[in-house]
């Protein structure tokens, strides 16, 4: 299944938020998303995965998700959205209990969802119990319960410390490495998008166009070997000029807002 | 090397400590500290009471109003009131907050509701419901329907706003995440928006059940034959003042233990905060 942004705009009153936007994310692509503050990215993931109506243009699916999947278009949240009252397993169980499968098929996709993201030993916790980083594997381990076709992540490491991040970065490459799931990846992070997308979608400053489309050539595993580093990081160098005058525009812009 | 040079130009030098500056503001409540405080009020006017530096008319000992009590509870008359007052209380209050929740939960979800149900609270709930008693006696009755409907009005209105300020309370995050995975709209009513709103909801029952009591001594002032208010009223115009304050202990006790079980459902229903 793929999923096209399709000319898309969006205005919030009388500001411009996203023009003209138009990408494709292919079966089992990952693509991310940067571009200076400001400019719309978490807006587009939202027009992207239906909750929110764009201005003009519509995001749209191309062929069928995969018969097991319980919804295609599945979001990460950047401040993980856990209900607090519920505890780990309740909170990967939350998406799955208006759907027709029976207890014993519910447990059994809560079990292989908690296991892959190694919080087995933390089914009956409450999210105030836990770290950050474990937050957000709830947040993921909800998610692959239900076997989206393509994840929305909105900036799904911004909350967490660098270490943390570093060891959620690793699962997310272990998570998609087969191909059997694509990713929409919003970041301002350069590495994080260097090291884990097929594509990056770089968007300019408010409203947010295309800059320009840079296609990551290694795979995703090659990209852990040492050799691969200083290639990574001109890659990174060479987005990072693309944006960074409108980073600093943007910047300022904030700060007189 | 600068820091060593400064550190060797001041080591022959006296030191003194870092004054500490991060006291107080943390006030932590002792757990018998109230009660012994109680427990010296008492006995100190229970010691004034007997010595004669009181008139017993003007305030009774502490002894006076538990023999009162006790007396009131031996001839069946503690029951005959005390079970009045909560009838009216219980039906009230249940009333009032079934309605209560059922507005504020329209209100928070509903724009109709919301536009339509904000300008009628805004314009009622000022009005001190124990004024429409005799409006709601007109309308109702002298028998228990007015008594019961003034409760209930009172507890209906706080109820409303602590439920639909309580429904504005829920992160969006939440409701957001779950229409992401298509959740219906029940389930998330049932599920995000019920217990996200839940701790607000038991709030508002804290002050609805002193607003019920309120109403309640209120309402049986102006015209019961029984219930605590009456028979408070009573002890004071015949200057009965060991009954009056035994009918008031009875109140306080019935608010400290209706706060004891929103305590406890608190605990119960809101562990995971």
């Amino acid at each position: 299944m793929d999923l096209i942004a399709s000319h898309i705009t969006h205005r919030f009153g009388d500001l411009a938020v996203l023009d003209d936007v138009s990408f494709t994310v292919s079966a089992g692509e990952v693509v991310a998303i940067v571009g200076p503050s400001g400019c719309g990215k978490s807006t587009l993931l939202s027009i992207l995965g239906g909750l929110l109506q764009p201005t003009s243009g519509a995001p749209e699916l191309r062929g069928a998700p995969p018969a097991d999947s319980l919804n295609p278009l599945t979001f990460v949240f950047q401040d993980f959205a856990l209900l607090p009252w519920a505890t780990v397993e309740e909170n990967v169980e939350f998406p799955l209990l208006h759907t027709q499968l029976s207890a014993a098929q519910r447990r059994a996709l809560v079990e292989d969802a908690l296991r892959r993201t190694g919080l087995a030993d933390f089914r009956q916790t409450y999210p105030k119990q836990l770290s950050g980083g474990m937050r957000q594997r709830v947040g993921i381990s909800r998610a692959l319960a239900v076997k989206p076709a393509i994840l929305l992540m909105d900036e799904p490491l911004s909350a967490l410390d660098s270490q943390t991040r570093e060891l959620l970065l690793e699962d997310f490459i272990r998570l998609l490495a087969d191909g059997g799931m694509g990713a929409v990846y919003v970041t301002h992070n350069l590495e994080e998008a260097a090291r884990l997308a097929d594509r990056i979608v770089v968007l300019s400053r408010r409203p947010g166009r295309i800059r320009e489309v840079v296609t990551v050539p290694m795979t995703r595993a090659a990209r852990g070997e040492a050799a691969a580093r200083e290639k990574l990081l001109a890659l990174q160098n060479q987005i990072w000029s693309l944006i960074r005058n409108e980073a600093i525009d943007a910047e300022r812009e904030v700060q007189h807002a | 090397m600068l820091d060593r040079a400064a550190t060797d130009t001041a080591k022959n030098e006296a030191t003194r400590p870092v004054r500490f500056r991060g006291a107080g503001f943390e006030p932590a409540s002792s757990r018998y500290g109230g009660w012994i405080a109680l427990a010296l009020v008492i006995a100190i006017w229970q010691a004034a009471g007997s010595a004669g530096l009181v008139n017993a008319l003007f305030l009774p000992t502490p002894s006076a109003i538990v023999r009162a009590i006790y007396q009131l509870a031996v001839s069946g008359a503690l029951w005959q009131h005390v079970s009045a007052s909560l009838l009216r209380i219980g039906v009230g209050w249940l009333l009032g907050t079934a309605a209560g929740i059922a507005v504020g939960f329209a209100i928070g979800l509903s724009r109709l509701a919301r536009s339509v149900g904000i300008t009628f609270i805004s314009a009622l709930f000022p009005i001190p419901k124990i004024a429409l008693l005799p409006l709601l006696i007109l309308w109702l009755g002298i028998g228990e329907e007015p008594k019961i409907a003034t409760i209930a009005l009172g507890v209906f209105f706080s109820t409303a706003i602590s439920v639909y300020s309580g429904v504005d309370a829920v992160p969006r995050n939440l409701i957001r995440m779950a229409q992401s995975f298509n959740v219906p709209f029940a389930t998330i009513v049932r599920k995000v928006i019920w217990p996200g709103a839940l701790p607000a909801i038991l709030a508002g029952f804290r002050i609805t059940a002193s607003v019920a009591l309120l109403l309640v001594v209120s309402a049986e002032m102006i015209g019961a034959q029984y219930g605590i208010g009456a028979f408070v009223l009573q002890a004071g115009n015949l200057m009965q003042t060991d009954q009056l304050l035994a009918g008031v202990v009875i109140l306080s006790v019935f608010g400290l233990a209706v706060g004891k079980v929103i305590g406890w459902l608190e605990m119960r229903l809101l562990h995971w905060r």
